[in-house]
């Protein structure tokens, strides 16, 4: 799960990392108030929305009267911003920030994240900030510096002192650092986050160390524990057949192709789709129903794969396992009279009892081509998707 | 032969009577597994599916031997559970559970590899030898006793690779399913050099999938560690990025973990890639000139 950029500077507030003084907004009519009790002469104008990129997509203001901060935050909010981290619909603006200005002497970059290569939650900084970090570690990979976060012991002092020291930072900077970053740490341990991000992390004119921006990703499998970030959820940010399919526990991800796929398991999903357009053909979507194909489920994958207009035929891949492949079968049956499916479906069973299940598919007398194998399979979607 | 498990592997189950632990513990006692017990706090001293229930694996390891620990707990105790296995001496520790918080798995992962025990999985279908031991999900059926080592992020894909391989009749060694989360207990390279020094095991195939280095990683190994043909796929090319596909592990995020990287790291290390999940037991063929 993604948190806005407001959602993340609360965090760093709380555990004691500088952030510029700031509102949030949700209508332009709240504009004066949150500027009057800023104060100062000069704001910045900050979209939220999950995805970064917002600068050069006109999501970032710097305005210096009440009316021309009005102004932009009445144009940004109800629109939907595109940028080149997201699809061409863009993400909706329901919130804005308005923050106070600083003074930017140099910009770094701050990060932690876990490491899946030494199993580690690493710590990244470099001297290189307010650009895409992944451009840095591809083109000057010595100018990040990192360093390793044990989830038992925390990190201790030195560890930022070193890095502190690598960026250069003195005196009084590298007190602040130490500060920040230990807070840093125990934002991500306690608050169970996959990734957090400062970027930039600016040292201001007058030596001061300030988090201008902030992103963090928390790790969906331990929201169980996270009450409060889960009520931080922004539902508006994601994909609505994505939400509706996890109300089922189905995995979705929406494509453009038009070969709906139906599959159990998300390695073989993922196979499937590689398959079709290996064939000529393209997928309109992953969906992992997962290990219990009830007729329930496959009900409901249908209803969500077919709420896509470009389907024009779906492949149904299971690998029965441990089910047996003609109740499976019988579950393909009932759901798709139930939801009363218009197009052809095309549908490979394997593993326990498969012979059976395509019997059964194919004595349905409903629109079901039957497949044997893998590669029959795909090919008979794409002919079918192709109207042939 | 075969790697970690055999017709001798004692096994107990952690959440030996809830739905999950009961039905697996079942398929697995009928294709032949020695389960020896199992573990269910509070149920110590009761009976289930003719075995004992114990109230900690540490009375199960007593009074059992059991060497092999196989976990069907909820994801939100499966720390907790991994550490009681590792605390009470067992050397394998199997997790089925998908879901786990990734920091439970760092800290998990940390205490499973200072006890020198091995952890497989989480969010896996297990581990079987075929005809001698089957710890996990995967059904026992489509799998044939033979000579190929199979390892895999995947779940079902693990299916289709043993069925292939079943079909043309080189069956398999041992085959390890790794699972798809971003910090696994065993890894491509652990299995890849347990195969390696397998006398039986005669080749490999491994089926990847998108996100992380782990098969780069698994490629530099079999550059310089493996004599035995390789055969992988690799599951995502077709993926969209920054899109986590259903794996927690399958993600390709900042431009890295795809498809093409891995396979071409694969291709240089001069293993048989191919390019259809439909072809696994062709590519084994073509990599062993087994017919």
């Amino acid at each position: 799960m993604n948190l806005h950029e407001y959602q993340a500077k609360h965090l760093f507030e709380n555990y004691g990392m500088p952030v510029p003084q700031n509102r949030v907004v949700s209508s332009a009519g709240d504009v004066h108030a949150a500027i009057d009790s800023l104060g100062g002469d000069r704001w910045v104008i900050k979209a939220q929305v999950h995805a970064g990129g917002r600068g050069k997509a006109g999501g970032v203001k710097l305005v210096d009267s009440i009316d021309d901060a009005s102004h932009h935050v009445g144009e940004m909010l109800g629109t939907r911003l595109v940028t080149y981290q997201t699809d061409a619909d863009g993400q909706p603006i329901n919130r804005v920030l308005i923050e106070e200005t600083c003074n930017i002497a140099s910009e770094l970059y701050l990060g932690a994240v876990v490491d899946r290569a030494t199993r580690r939650v690493v710590i990244m900084a470099s001297t290189e900030g307010g650009v895409e970090i992944e451009k840095v570690a591809a083109e000057s990979p010595e100018k990040i510096l990192r360093t390793t976060l044990d989830p038992m012991l925390g990190l201790m002092p030195f560890q930022c002192r070193k890095l502190a020291f690598g960026l250069g930072l003195q005196d009084d900077q590298v007190k602040q650092f130490t500060k920040l970053l230990s807070g840093l740490a125990k934002l991500f341990i306690d608050k169970d986050l996959s990734l957090v991000e400062i970027n930039p992390l600016v040292v201001t004119r007058e030596g001061d160390l300030i988090c201008l921006d902030g992103k963090i990703n928390v790790d969906d499998n331990a929201l169980y524990r996270q009450p409060d970030l889960m009520e931080m959820r922004d539902a508006s940010q994601e994909d609505e057949r994505e939400n509706r399919a996890k109300e089922w526990d189905l995995n979705y991800i929406a494509l453009d192709g038009s070969i709906g796929c139906m599959v159990n398991g998300a390695g073989l999903a993922m196979a499937t789709m590689d398959l079709i357009k290996l064939h000529g053909g393209d997928p309109a979507n992953f969906l992992d129903v997962g290990g219990g194909a009830t007729r329930e489920r496959v009900a409901e994958a249908f209803k969500i794969i077919l709420s896509d207009s470009n389907v024009k035929t779906v492949l149904v891949n299971i690998f029965g396992g441990i089910v047996r492949c003609d109740l499976i079968a019988e579950g393909i049956i009932g759901a798709i009279e139930e939801v009363g499916v218009k197009v052809p479906i095309v549908v490979r069973l394997e593993g326990n009892n498969a012979e059976r299940g395509s019997q059964l598919l194919e004595d349905s007398g409903l629109n079901i081509i039957a497949a044997h194998g893998l590669t029959e399979a795909a090919q008979k979607a794409v002919a079918a998707a192709e109207g042939k | 032969m075969s790697v970690l498990i055999n017709a001798e592997t004692k096994v107990i189950c952690q959440g030996f009577t809830g739905k999950q632990g009961t039905f697996h513990s079942e398929q697995a006692i009928a294709y032949g597994t020695k389960m020896v017990g199992g573990v269910t706090p509070g149920k110590g001293g009761q009976i289930h599916l003719e075995l004992p229930v114990f109230n900690t694996v540490k009375e199960a390891v007593t009074n059992t031997a059991a060497t092999a620990s196989v976990i069907y707990v909820p994801a939100a105790f499966c720390k907790d559970s991994i550490l009681e296995a590792v605390d009470a001496g067992i050397e394998l520790i199997v997790c089925i559970t998908e879901g786990i918080p990734t920091l439970d798995m760092l800290e998990a992962k940390i205490a499973v590899d200072n006890a020198g025990a091995r952890l497989i999985g989480p969010n896996c279908p297990g581990i079987i030898t075929p005809d001698e031991c089957k710890i996990g999900i995967m059904p026992g059926v489509i799998h044939q006793a033979g000579k190929v080592g199979v390892v895999s992020r995947s779940g079902t894909l693990t299916y289709e690779a043993v069925k292939q391989t079943s079909d043309l009749g080189f069956g398999q060694t041992t085959c390890i399913g790794i699972g798809g989360d971003p910090i696994p207990g065993t890894n491509f390279i652990d299995c890849l050099q347990l195969f390696e020094e397998d006398p039986e095991t005669e080749a490999i195939l491994m089926v990847g999938e998108i996100g992380g280095t782990a098969e780069e990683e698994a490629a530099e190994f079999i550059q310089t560690n493996v004599s035995k043909p390789v055969t992988a796929f690799i599951a995502g090319g077709t993926a969209p990025k920054g899109k986590r596909m259903g794996h927690a592990g399958a993600i390709i995020s900042g431009g890295k973990g795809t498809a093409e990287e891995k396979f071409t790291a694969l291709e240089k290390a001069g293993v048989t890639t191919v390019r259809s999940p439909a072809d696994l037991g062709k590519g084994v063929a073509d990599a062993t000139g087994w017919k």
